[in-house]
């Protein structure tokens, strides 16, 4: 395993009493893809929010390519190379696909409004050309480009997941975390996802950390696998290994005798 | 009926309207940014006018170095309303951020009182020529300026808004705060950002009307004037606060003449597009520019 891109150190976060995590530590090596699951409740979307830092953790720390993130905030995070996508769309409604996905760029963006009316001159020009052809990529990439003018709230729910984790890779992030990219998906939609956070984990070589329900996928596509339950990690592992453990098919994957009950009436 | 009056009340109207417009821009700004309702806008108004007044009568500099003055003043003013009135407020309940702009517009308009004293000022003469004649109808220099001002405003804004990264960046911060964040926006910079821009152009509108009218405490009413224009143009539409503005302006006008000629009802300047407006809201609840949420299920 290389380098560890991202590493928890025995993070706790309550709400009130509401313990939503417990001494939750793990890292994710650089360049894997690292799934989150757990059943309802178990802390999943506390503890990417924790990364992407719109929760501070009560205890605890989260660094980042060796750098101690746990007190900045999101935006400062977003700078270091952290995207996310979110649970709900998050999309700005009223704006066009284009748009939505130059709000990522923002931070990159090093002109401001006084270079550049100078647009000519100064290197705005060269800057904005060099904007476009990465947004240009990610659109190619996502194969979205017939809808860039359209407005971002009346497209279909995959088409806008999709714009969602092109605004979230306009950042050029190092690490995406995405907060379950295929839930609500049919059958084709979630196999272009699939292929999608593979292709950018390879191709662009992001570190992609998820959260996601559907175990078909997430044993298909991942390097490594850790199950919370109950805002403790019950364990982490190979997607094989994981499969294979009795606490974890317990708590989440259903023991044997409901697997068995599931297949005969699904088929049925 | 008397035509010349007409037309020259309404050119009256529509250049007080785009002035309505500057100010109800800047309240939308702040409305879109950080969903607080100004009340103290109105006191932006009235603090740029005495400030920009007080640099020329007692520091007696020439009126352009004091207008710019006034605006880098006004400028800093709003960047810190906000950092320390505004930002502990961040998370707090809304109304309760509405009740403090409310103390801040009784405060300021009282701390006015308190510095400059009761009684209107005059600016000192700024223009050689106070008006000329076009056509045979009177134009004063002074509204040429404010008109000539609030269209440059106007364009300023829309080009911001629409080119600039941190008009993209308050578009999207609008939207939805929490995701502007994770996009590495810093949503306290945009705050205070929209609270400066806010004040600076505002200041600009009171200098403008404290040259025609004189300062006093009345520039404070624009705030309560914008009202009708804002929701007539829906709450979140930067062009719907121009064209609101603009129909109030002519409105008010218009409705003075038709009072002062035929009906002599009295008072129908300032009530006139209370009523426009709630015919207006009658039919279109979201106002004429309004965004409706767009919603697919």
């Amino acid at each position: 395993m290389s380098e560890p891109i991202l590493k928890i150190e025995q993070v706790s976060l309550a709400f009130g009493g509401v313990k939503a995590l417990t001494d939750v530590s793990f890292e994710v090596s650089r360049g894997s893809v690292f799934s989150i699951i757990g059943p309802n409740g178990a802390g999943k979307t506390s503890m990417l929010n924790c990364i992407s830092g719109r929760y501070r953790p009560n205890s605890g720390s989260i660094s980042f390519n060796n750098q101690e993130v746990t007190h900045l905030r999101p935006n400062d995070r977003a700078d270091l190379g952290m995207g996310r996508t979110f649970q709900n769309l998050a999309l700005f409604g009223h704006m066009s696909v284009l748009d939505n996905i130059m709000v990522g760029r923002h931070h990159l963006l090093k002109n401001n409004w006084i270079t550049g009316p100078l647009y000519w001159a100064s290197k705005a020009q060269k800057e904005e050309l060099e904007h476009r052809r990465y947004v240009e990529e990610i659109i190619d990439f996502l194969e979205i480009s017939h809808i860039r003018k359209s407005v971002a709230g009346t497209l279909s729910y995959g088409l806008r997941k999709r714009v969602e984790l092109a605004r979230a890779m306009a950042l050029n992030p190092q690490l995406i975390l995405l907060d379950e990219p295929m839930a609500g998906m049919n059958l084709e939609e979630k196999e272009d996802m699939a292929r999608y956070i593979l292709d950018l984990n390879e191709e662009f070589g992001i570190t992609v950390v998820m959260i996601e329900h559907d175990m078909g996928v997430v044993m298909d596509i991942s390097h490594e696998v850790m199950v919370l339950d109950f805002g403790k990690k019950l364990m982490c592992g190979l997607p094989d290994e994981v499969m294979a453990n009795e606490h974890v098919k317990r708590a989440y994957l259903g023991v044997e005798d409901d697997a068995e009950l599931e297949i005969s009436q699904g088929v049925g | 009926m008397n035509f010349e009056l007409l037309i020259q009340l309404i050119i009256n109207g529509l250049i007080v309207g785009l002035l309505y417009g500057v100010v109800a821009m800047c309240f939308v700004l702040v409305y879109k940014s950080t969903q607080v309702v100004n009340f103290a806008q109105g006191e932006f108004l009235l603090i740029g006018a005495w400030v920009c007044w007080a640099f020329l009568i007692y520091a007696e500099l020439p009126f352009i170095v004091g207008f710019f003055l006034t605006l880098f003043f006004m400028a800093g003013f709003g960047v810190l309303l906000q950092m320390i009135v505004l930002r502990p407020m961040i998370g707090e309940p809304i109304i309760s951020v509405i009740m403090i702009t409310i103390g801040l517009s009784m405060f300021f308009q009282s701390l006015m009182k308190w510095i400059f004293g009761v009684d209107p000022q005059s600016y000192p003469q700024v223009f050689e020529t106070q008006s000329f004649e076009i056509y045979g109808l009177n134009v004063e220099v002074a509204y040429l300026m404010s008109t000539g001002i609030a269209l440059l405003i106007m364009v300023a804004f829309f080009l911001f808004f629409k080119y600039s990264k941190h008009g993209l960046a308050m578009r999207a911060t609008a939207f939805d705060q929490q995701v502007a964040q994770s996009l590495g926006i810093s949503v306290k910079s945009v705050f205070a950002m929209s609270w400066g821009i806010a004040a600076t152009v505002s200041a600009t509108a009171g200098i403008v009307i404290g040259l025609v009218n004189g300062v006093s405490d009345s520039l404070s009413v624009m705030g309560i004037k914008v009202f009708p224009a804002v929701i007539l143009g829906g709450l979140d539409s930067i062009i719907g606060a121009i064209v609101g503005g603009l129909i109030i302006g002519v409105l008010e006008n218009v409705a003075e003449f038709f009072d002062s000629q035929y009906f002599h009802i009295g008072n129908m300047y300032d009530i006139a597009p209370f009523y426009v407006l709630l015919i207006i809201l009658w039919f279109k609840p979201y106002g004429l520019f309004g965004t409706k949420d767009i919603e697919r299920i």
